[in-house]
C-alpha cells in the first residue's frame, strides 16, 4: 500500500508546522526572554505601594486602579495626548503623504526632497528643542522681538498675533503638537513613499487611458493600493504620538501648570517626582490598555471598511 | 545559495556573541573602589583626583559617570534593587528616600568616621553641608541619628542683579526690601527692560523662591506646623506667600514665558543682558563666565518683605556621597572621601569647576563673586535639614499652583484652597493605609 | 508657443516647487542652524546675530572629538547599530515572512502578542530588566545591550514587514516553490529582495533608534570603554552649563553616520520601482 498511514500524516503535518513555527522561534524567544518578566512585574507593582527603594513592597490590591480612576490630571493627560495624536494624524500624515505623492511622480529635484524631508526625524531633540524653542521664543530685548516668529509678526505689521506662545494655555499644547508632527513627519513621508513605489505605474497608465484625471486616480488606485501601507502608517503615528514625550520636555521642560501632561510625562514625575512607584505602574497599564483597545477598535473599523 | 544563507546567518551570529564576549571579562578587584557619579561637568576633575590618589596611596579609584542626572537615578535604583550598587554613589533624592536607602541597609553609617580625632573630619567642612547628611534625633523618618554621606561641595541660591541695567534705570543701590524691589521693576519696566528672569520652568526652583517668603512671612515653626497638618494653606500668610507671585506677575516684572523656562535658558537670558535680576544658584557664577565673561553683576538676598522674621535661602550641601554599607571595601571607600574633602583636593575641585568647596580652609582661593555666594552660608536652610517636610504630592500641586498664579490662571485664593484639598486627601489615605 | 495646457502645468509645478521648497526650508533651517552655532564660541554664539558667523572655529571639531573622547564611543555604537539592525533586519523579517506565507497553529496569537507588545509604555519596568539582566549575568556586556535593543524593534519591525509582504503578489513564490525552492530559501531569494523598500525603512528606523539611545546604554552599561556616542555628547552638556558649540559640533558629527546610513538606504526605497515594475 502507498497511501501514507495516518500516522505518518499527521508527522508530516507536525514536522511542517514546526519548520514553519521555527520562523518566528527567534523573534518569540526574545521576546519572552526580555518582555514577559518586566511585562510580569509591572503588573505586580501596579497592585503595590512602593517608593523605588524599600526592599519589602506593600500590597494594596487595586488601590492604585481606583485611585487613578478619579485622577483628574491623569484623564486630562490621557486627552492632551490624544490631542496630539489628532493633530499628528491628520497635519502630520496629510503632509506626508502629499510629499510623498508628489515625490513619487516625475518631478524635478526629487532626490533633493527625498533626503530634505527626512532631516527632522534625524536631528537630535536638543537641537530641535532649541531652535523651536528660539523661533517661539516670547521675551523682548532692546525693544526688539528675540523669537523668530514674533519677529516676523512684529516686522509685518501684525502686532496682534504678537504671542507667548508656550506659556499660554491656549496655544501651548498646539505648539507642541505641530513641532511634533514636523519632527514626524519624514517617517510618514518615506514609509508611504516605499509603498507608492511598489504600485505598478501599469495601472496608473490603465486609469489614465480610461480618461481618469488626478483625483480620480487617486481615489481608485493610488489610495485603495496603498490602504495596508496607510494603516500601518496611521497605527504607528498614534503610537509614537501618544507615548511622545521627549519633545514636550525639550519645549516646556515639567510643563505649563497640568496644560502640557502627557501620560508618559506623568508616569514619569509618578516615579522620580513623587517616589510612587506603584501607582506609576498602574497608570502604564491603564494606559498601556487603553491603547489596545484604540488599536482593537482600529482594526474592527478598517476590517468592516475593507469588506464593504 | 543555500550555503551562503548558512554562512550569513552564522556570521551574523558570531558577531553578535563575539562582540559580547569580547569585553564580559571583568573582575572585581579588591583593590579597586567603585564610584559612581553623575556630574558630567565635573567628571574630568574627579577622575583627575583619582588619578592623584592612586599615584598617592596605590588605591585605584575606577570613576564612572552616569548622565543626565535622571539616567543615574534609574540606575541607582535598579542597582539598590539587584545589590549590585557600587562602593561609592549619591542619593539624589529628597531626604524621605535617603531615609529609605538607609532603612534598607544600602547606606554605611559614617557618624564615627566623622567623630575620630575630636571631630577633625566634621569641623573642617561647613556645618550646614554636613546637616544635608545628617539624620537628627527623633527624626521623623526614625533613622538612627547620625551622619550618613560625605558632602563635597557647598552651594545657595541668591538673587543677582546686573549693574548696568540698573544704572540705566537709574538704580543706584540694589532694592533691599520687597516694596524698593517692586519700584526697581517697574523703574526698569519704563525704560523698556525686564525685571526679572529665573528657571521657574524647573519647579523646584520656583518652590524654592517661595519657600524663602514662606520663611520671611510667617518664620520656620508655622511651616513646620502646615506640613504637620496643624496649619492649613487657606491660612492669610500662605495666601500672601502666593500673593508674591501675583504681585511680580502683575506689575509686569516677570520676563515672558517664565513658567516653561529652564533654568538654562534662564542663564542665558541673564547672561546676555535681557533681565536686571535673576534667581540662580551659586553654580551659575561659572555658567556666566563661560557665556560672558564681562558680565557685571552682583549677589544679593532676595529683598524681604518685613522684618519679623527672617528671610531664609536655600543653601547646604551641593553634592553629596555615600558609601555603599555592603561592600567589603568599605575602609578604602571612607578614606578616599576622608582625601577628597581635604583642603588641597577640594581647592582643586573649587578652582577647576568654580563651585563653593564644603571645606572651610578652600575658600580663600575663591573669585569675589563666589565669595558674596560663601558668606550668605549663615543665612540658609534646606528642606532637608528640616524637622518635616510636606508630602511630595502636595509640593507638586503647589508649585503647579504658582504656574496658574503667574499666567493668571487662578488666583493665589483658589490655589491656597486646591493645595489644602490635596493635603487633606493625602493625609485621610495615609490615615485608611495605617488602618 | 506654449499652449494652455503647458502653462497650466507650468504654475502647477511652480506652485508645487513653492509648497515642497518651503517645507524643505523648515527642514533645513535647524540644520543649518545647528553647523552655524557648531562654528561659534559660547560667547558669541548668542549674540552674533548676523547670517553667517564672522569667525569660523573649525577647531570646535576637532575639540568636541577628543574632549567627547569620541574615537572609543565612535566605535561603540558603530558596533551596537550594526549588529542590532542585521540581528532585527534577519529575526523580524523570518517572523514576518511566516506571519504572512505561512500556516501554523497559533499564528494570529503570536503575531498579536507582538502588536500588542508596543502599546504598553515601559517606562515603570528598569527595574525588572536590570533585574533580569543582573540575574543572567549580561550587565556591563555588549551582548546584552544588543539582545534588549533587539527587542525595542523587533515589534514595529514586524508589523511593517508583513505589511509589504501581504502586498507582495505570491506569483513569484509559487514559481520558485515549483522550482523546488524550499521556505527558507524563498524568504531569502524571492521575499526578501522583493520587500527591498520595506527592509531599507526598517534599517534606517532601526538605525536611526540605537544610534541616538542612551537611558537603556546607561542603565545596563557601567564601563566607559563599552558606551555609545551619546555618553560623549553628554560631556558637553554639563549639569548647569551647556557649551553649546562644541555640543552642536558633537551632534554634527553623530548625524554624518545616520545622514549616511539614510542617503544609501533611501536609494533602495527608490530602487523597489524597478523591482516592483518586474513583479507586476
Amino acid at each position: 500500500m502507498s497511501t501514507p498511514s495516518a500516522k505518518q500524516v499527521s508527522f508530516n503535518k507536525l514536522k511542517n508546522n514546526a519548520q514553519n513555527f521555527s520562523f518566528i522561534l527567534p523573534a518569540v524567544l526574545i521576546f519572552a526572554t526580555f518582555y514577559i518578566y518586566p511585562f510580569y512585574d509591572i503588573f505586580k507593582l501596579s497592585m503595590h505601594s512602593w517608593n523605588g527603594i524599600n526592599l519589602h513592597k506593600t500590597p494594596v490590591g487595586l488601590d492604585n486602579f481606583f485611585e487613578l480612576m478619579t485622577d483628574g490630571i491623569w484623564w486630562k493627560s490621557v486627552w492632551n495626548a490624544t490631542y496630539i495624536t489628532l493633530i499628528a494624524l491628520t497635519f502630520q500624515n496629510l503632509l506626508a503623504f502629499g510629499l510623498a505623492l508628489a515625490c513619487d511622480r516625475e518631478i524635478r529635484m526629487k532626490n533633493f526632497y527625498r533626503v530634505v524631508f527626512f532631516i527632522p526625524p534625524v536631528l537630535s531633540e536638543v537641537v530641535v528643542g532649541l531652535v523651536w524653542k528660539w523661533i517661539l521664543n516670547p521675551s523682548v530685548q532692546d525693544g526688539q522681538h528675540i523669537g523668530l516668529l514674533n519677529y516676523f509678526f512684529d516686522k509685518i505689521g501684525l502686532h496682534h498675533l504678537v504671542h507667548n506662545w508656550l506659556s499660554d494655555p491656549n496655544t501651548a499644547l498646539t505648539c507642541i503638537a505641530v513641532v511634533h508632527s514636523w519632527k514626524g513627519f519624514g517617517w510618514g513621508f518615506i514609509m508611504l513613499l516605499a509603498g507608492l513605489q511598489t504600485i505598478d505605474r501599469q495601472l496608473y497608465e490603465a486609469a489614465k487611458v480610461d480618461g481618469a484625471g488626478f483625483w480620480k486616480t487617486l481615489t481608485n488606485v493610488t489610495i485603495p493600493m496603498m490602504m495596508p501601507v496607510i494603516l500601518v502608517v496611521i497605527i504607528l503615528t498614534v503610537l509614537g504620538s501618544m507615548q511622545a514625550f521627549v519633545l514636550v520636555l525639550s519645549m516646556v521642560g515639567q510643563g505649563l501648570v497640568y496644560h502640557t501632561e502627557v501620560p508618559v510625562t506623568r508616569i514619569l514625575s509618578a516615579m522620580t517626582g513623587t517616589n510612587r512607584f506603584g501607582y506609576a505602574c498602574s497608570m502604564g497599564v491603564v494606559f498601556g490598555a487603553l491603547l489596545i483597545m484604540v488599536s482593537l477598535a482600529f482594526k474592527f473599523v478598517s476590517d468592516k471598511v475593507k469588506q464593504a | 545559495m543555500k550555503k551562503l544563507l548558512k554562512g550569513f546567518l552564522i556570521c551574523s551570529f558570531l558577531v553578535l556573541i563575539g562582540s559580547g564576549l569580547s569585553c564580559s571579562g571583568k573582575a572585581a578587584d579588591p583593590n579597586t573602589v567603585t564610584l559612581w557619579h553623575w556630574m558630567n561637568d565635573r567628571h574630568a576633575a574627579i577622575e583627575e583626583l583619582a588619578s592623584r590618589y592612586e599615584e598617592q596611596t596605590g588605591i585605584k579609584v575606577k570613576v564612572e559617570l552616569f548622565a543626565p542626572p535622571d539616567a543615574y537615578t534609574q540606575r541607582i535604583i535598579a542597582s539598590a534593587q539587584s545589590r549590585v550598587l557600587p562602593d561609592i554613589y549619591g542619593i539624589l533624592d529628597k531626604k524621605e528616600i535617603f531615609a529609605s536607602f538607609i532603612e534598607n541597609g544600602f547606606v554605611a553609617n559614617l557618624t564615627e568616621e566623622f567623630a575620630k580625632d575630636n571631630n577633625a573630619w566634621e569641623k573642617s567642612l561647613f556645618a550646614k553641608a554636613v546637616d544635608v547628611n545628617r539624620f537628627k534625633p527623633n527624626n521623623p523618618q526614625n533613622i538612627e541619628p547620625g551622619i550618613y554621606g560625605v558632602p563635597i561641595d557647598v552651594t545657595n541660591i541668591q538673587m543677582l542683579y546686573n549693574k548696568k541695567l540698573l544704572e540705566k534705570a537709574g538704580i543706584k543701590t540694589p532694592p533691599k526690601t520687597f516694596d524698593e524691589f517692586l519700584a526697581a521693576g517697574e523703574a526698569l519696566k519704563r525704560v523698556g527692560i525686564t525685571g526679572f528672569v529665573a528657571g521657574w520652568g524647573e519647579l523646584w526652583m520656583a518652590d524654592c523662591f517661595a519657600s524663602n517668603y514662606a520663611f520671611n512671612i510667617m518664620g520656620e515653626d508655622k511651616i513646620m506646623a502646615t506640613y504637620r497638618g496643624e496649619v492649613p494653606y487657606t491660612d492669610p500668610d500662605w495666601v500672601k506667600v502666593f500673593g508674591v507671585f501675583k504681585t511680580l506677575s502683575d506689575k509686569g516684572i516677570l520676563i515672558e514665558g517664565i513658567v516653561t523656562k529652564p533654568n538654562k535658558d534662564a542663564e542665558q537670558d541673564f547672561a546676555l543682558q535681557r533681565a536686571a535680576f535673576s534667581f540662580n544658584g551659586s553654580w551659575c557664577v561659572n555658567v556666566y563666565h563661560n557665556m560672558n565673561p564681562d558680565l557685571d553683576y552682583g549677589a544679593m538676598l532676595p529683598p524681604a518683605m518685613n522684618s519679623k522674621f527672617p528671610l531664609k535661602i536655600w543653601g547646604g550641601g551641593g553634592s553629596s556621597f555615600v558609601v555603599n554599607n555592603h561592600t567589603p571595601n568599605k575602609e578604602k571607600a571612607i578614606a578616599f572621601l576622608k582625601w577628597l574633602t581635604g583642603h588641597e583636593q577640594q581647592a582643586y575641585l573649587s578652582e577647576s569647576t568654580k563651585n563653593l568647596p564644603a571645606n572651610r580652609e578652600a575658600l580663600s582661593s575663591i573669585p569675589k563673586i563666589l565669595s558674596q555666594f560663601a558668606s550668605a552660608m549663615d543665612d540658609t536652610t534646606h528642606p532637608t535639614i528640616w524637622k518635616f517636610n510636606e508630602l511630595p504630592l502636595v509640593v507638586e500641586n503647589f508649585d503647579k499652583g504658582i504656574q496658574s498664579i503667574i499666567i493668571g490662571e487662578k488666583t493665589p485664593e483658589q490655589v491656597a484652597a486646591e493645595v489644602q484639598a490635596v493635603k487633606e486627601r493625602e493625609i485621610e489615605k495615609a490615615k485608611k493605609r495605617k488602618r | 508657443m506654449l499652449n494652455k495646457y503647458q502653462i497650466k502645468g507650468m504654475f502647477k509645478s511652480t506652485f508645487l516647487h513653492i509648497i515642497l521648497m518651503s517645507v524643505a526650508a523648515t527642514c533645513l533651517f535647524p540644520l543649518f542652524w545647528m553647523l552655524r552655532c557648531s562654528l561659534m564660541t559660547n560667547q558669541t554664539v548668542f549674540v552674533d546675530k548676523s547670517f553667517f558667523p564672522h569667525e569660523l572655529h573649525f577647531m570646535n571639531y576637532f575639540q568636541a572629538w577628543t574632549e567627547g573622547n569620541f574615537g572609543i564611543y565612535f566605535i561603540n555604537s558603530i558596533i551596537y547599530t550594526t549588529s542590532v539592525v542585521v540581528g532585527i533586519v534577519v529575526v523580524s523579517s523570518l517572523a514576518a515572512y511566516a506571519f504572512s506565507r505561512l500556516e501554523f497553529p497559533g499564528k494570529k496569537v503570536f503575531f498579536y502578542m507582538f502588536v500588542l507588545a508596543m502599546m504598553i509604555p515601559l517606562p515603570g519596568s528598569f527595574v525588572a530588566l536590570f533585574d533580569l539582566m543582573n540575574i543572567i549575568g549580561l550587565v556591563n556586556t555588549r551582548i546584552g545591550y544588543i539582545l534588549c535593543m533587539i527587542n525595542v524593534g523587533l515589534s514595529m519591525s514586524i508589523l511593517l514587514l508583513k505589511t509589504f509582504f501581504d502586498k507582495m503578489p505570491p506569483d513569484l513564490e509559487d514559481a520558485a516553490r515549483i522550482d523546488g525552492c524550499g521556505r527558507l530559501r524563498i524568504w531569502w531569494n524571492v521575499a526578501l529582495p522583493l520587500a527591498r523598500p520595506a527592509l531599507a525603512v526598517i534599517i534606517i528606523f532601526n538605525s536611526l533608534n540605537v544610534w541616538n539611545e542612551y537611558i537603556l546604554a546607561q542603565l545596563l552599561l557601567s564601563d566607559k570603554n563599552l558606551m555609545p556616542l551619546q555618553r560623549g555628547l553628554m560631556v558637553f552638556q554639563g549639569s548647569h552649563s551647556v557649551d553649546y558649540p562644541l555640543l552642536m559640533a558633537g551632534l554634527t558629527i553623530a548625524a554624518i553616520p545616520i545622514i549616511a546610513v539614510y542617503l544609501f538606504m533611501q536609494k533602495h526605497i527608490i530602487k523597489g520601482l524597478s523591482s516592483g515594475a518586474v513583479v507586476g
